[in-house]
């Protein structure tokens, strides 16, 4: 698989990737994917974040056979890696412990980062926490009200939320607001990027830090079923989640579906689906699918889940299309309130919504396959935090 | 070309540009036309026309709005491109398109160079576009003979500013501050050390924006700079639907 020489050294992805930003932060970018490139060779640094991982994110996570989900659907045996049982609850954390280690190693005193759902804006809290660092979170104001329990717990962990109240108040505006940091406060900060997006390094950087989900996937299927699955599912929103699930299993024969957000549906426009409704375009960073209008302008995007509702997605991704190796396809709110229903009756699991979009995909996928058939669906995260949002949605917020 | 033209000729005299930035469509494009005259009449030497866009990332709030407002009113690079034309037969002053890359891609970065050559654009700043990515729009730019000015900033290393002077010509762009447009001005070491170093590698003229606001920094700025841009401060006596023609005299009078 030529992929895994990718990103070429100025970090692109065939056409996508690269770096479009203020020249102010090349400086920066070029000292972090220094700095990338010497750490993840390093054997002191490798050896601290793997205790890490296991001490602290408790990793290896499980790999759980929803057996009561699969009998109810009637197909493919339905296998979830559960990364909602990752310390704070979502795959996120994998990456902002990794990204504080190496800011600390940098020497930096600051972590900015930015957050949709809020589990990346706890996940770098966190990592501010655990290795000592200041740590400021932007996050759109529609997002802070959506998500208001995770606004809470950023504060808890000595977090300043900062409200992004401009543009659509969402993922994207945040994003534009801890650059604007960035490029004000580059020489002691660091920008703790979430996902596989954004300028050279973060999507090869991030990748990496996530690609930990397959690995150890690919072992657990091995020594529980003593073959490789037939089909992963994972919901694309930068696509972190999704990528690191994918990334060990590009090699082999095995089908991967990433999971968009399709809001109201394809023809309302209410929707974040890339793939579906957009065309390629540079945005924050870097070339990429984008939701767009004929002029260029960045259009406004809708998903349930705010994790999900962004106008682009991760170069990388880009390329997986482009080559056929990934399908990429989506869920609708409906569809994915359906399935955050349905597992959680059925297994006793609830979802993130944004896993949901997956669950929702995966158990369609499943029953048009032979019971002896395996998927594995990325759990990416846990729906504490959509509780509320789910019953306000439901009506049954009184 | 014009703006190396203007330089120039401003070099002879001892002088330096006044380098005014205005969005254009804010708040309606006749009230640019309308500004551009009267700037002009203050004795700008160049204008930075602003063309809006949805995610403006090297914006601080001032022009940010601005965007938001030229947006509303429907204003499209397409647009700008077309209004430009329209008012060449009024004015030569060299006029630089400010716009971020997306709406350029989109357009097609071939056929935008040549319609903005067309129109009668002589230069472009694009904050969001480094040397390193804009081989094509480079190459079209030298073919058109349009000026592709890009940005260094007080963290630039000796290695970017070899880039950037290289892919610049009319100008290069020093951003004086990490920050976004309109954050406060610090004269100070490192842009004097920054500014050093790239007239040491480059005799193209170097101008200096992000952070002027009165004319006692234009002044001092003009010191040790080719040009001085300003932005934020235009761009808020605008908003609150104020004239321009005053603060641009003082301007050019202190530059």
């Amino acid at each position: 698989m030529k992929n895994k020489r990718l990103p070429d050294r100025r970090g692109h992805f065939g056409i996508y990737g690269g770096r479009f930003v203020p020249e102010t932060l090349m400086p920066a970018l070029i000292e972090l994917e220094q700095a990338y490139r010497k750490y993840r060779r390093s054997r002191e640094f490798i050896a601290e974040l793997k205790s890490l991982q296991r001490d602290y994110i408790g990793r290896p996570t499980p790999l759980y056979f929803a057996r009561r989900l699969t009998e109810h659907i009637g197909g493919a045996r339905l296998y979830l890696k559960r990364e909602d049982l990752c310390h704070t609850g979502a795959h996120k954390i994998n990456n902002a412990v990794a990204q504080a280690l190496l800011a600390k190693k940098m020497g930096k005193t600051r972590l900015i980062a930015e957050t949709g759902a809020g589990q990346h804006g706890v996940a770098t809290a966190t990592g501010a926490a655990l290795v000592g660092l200041e740590c400021e979170i932007y996050m759109g104001s529609e997002d802070m009200r959506r998500q208001a329990l995770n606004v809470f717990r950023m504060k808890l962990l000595g977090a300043k939320v900062t409200e992004v109240p401009v543009g659509s108040r969402t993922l994207k505006d945040a994003i534009n607001e801890a650059l604007r940091d960035w490029t004000t406060n580059v020489r002691d900060t660091h920008y703790v990027l979430g996902t596989v997006f954004g300028p050279h390094p973060y999507p090869v950087m991030v990748r990496d830090f996530q690609s930990i989900i397959g690995r150890e996937t690919k072992r657990q299927i091995l020594a529980i079923e003593g073959r490789l699955p037939d089909c992963l599912v994972a919901c694309v929103g930068g696509g972190s989640n999704s990528i690191g699930l994918f990334y060990a299993f590009l090699d082999d024969e095995v089908r991967m579906v990433g999971v968009e957000a399709g809001g109201l549906g394809i023809e309302t426009g209410r929707h974040a689906a890339r793939f579906a409704g957009g065309s390629i375009g540079v945005f924050q960073g870097c070339m990429s699918f984008l939701l767009q209008d004929d002029d260029g302008n960045v259009l406004g995007t809708h998903s349930v889940s705010a994790g999900l509702d962004y106008a682009s997605v991760g170069p990388e991704h880009c390329y997986l299309r482009d080559i056929k190796r990934v399908e990429y396809t989506y869920a609708t709110d409906e569809e994915a309130l359906e399935a955050f229903e349905l597992l959680s009756k059925t297994e006793g699991i609830i979802p993130a919504l944004e896993s949901a979009h997956a669950v929702a995909k995966a158990i369609k996928i499943a029953s048009d396959m032979s019971k002896d058939s395996i998927i594995i669906i990325n759990l990416s995260g846990r729906g504490d935090k959509d509780v509320q949002e789910v019953a306000r949605i439901k009506g049954e917020d009184r | 070309m014009r703006i190396e033209g203007v330089f120039k000729r401003l070099r002879q005299n001892g002088r330096k540009a006044f380098i005014p930035y205005i969005m254009a469509g804010d708040p309606s494009l006749t009230a640019t036309r309308r500004f551009i005259t009267e700037l002009e009449e203050a004795g700008a030497d160049l204008i930075e026309l602003g063309v809006p866009f949805t995610d403006p990332l090297a914006d601080g709030p001032t022009i940010q709005r601005a965007h938001e407002r030229a947006l509303r009113k429907g204003i499209t690079l397409k647009k700008v491109l077309g209004f430009v034309m329209n008012i060449r037969n009024k004015t030569t002053i060299p006029i630089i398109l400010m716009t971020y890359y997306n709406p350029i891609f989109k357009y097609g970065v071939g056929e935008f160079v040549r319609d903005a050559k067309r129109a009668g654009v002589d230069g472009l700043i694009i904050p969001d576009l480094i040397p390193d990515e804009a081989g094509g729009l480079i190459a079209s730019a030298r073919r058109q003979g349009i000026d592709t000015i890009f940005l260094l900033a007080p963290t630039s290393t000796d290695e970017r500013i070899k880039r950037v002077v290289k892919g610049s010509t009319g100008f290069i762009y020093y951003v004086s501050i990490t920050g976004t447009t309109g954050s406060r001005l610090l004269m100070d070491r490192t842009m004097r050390e920054t500014l050093a170093k790239i007239r040491s590698s480059t005799t193209k003229p170097v101008a200096v924006g992000f952070g002027v606001s009165n004319p006692e920094e234009a002044k001092e700025v003009s010191r040790i700079a080719d040009g001085v841009i300003v932005g934020s401060a235009i761009v808020r006596l605008i908003a609150k639907g104020k004239g321009v023609k005053t603060f641009a005299r003082n301007l050019r009078k202190a530059i």
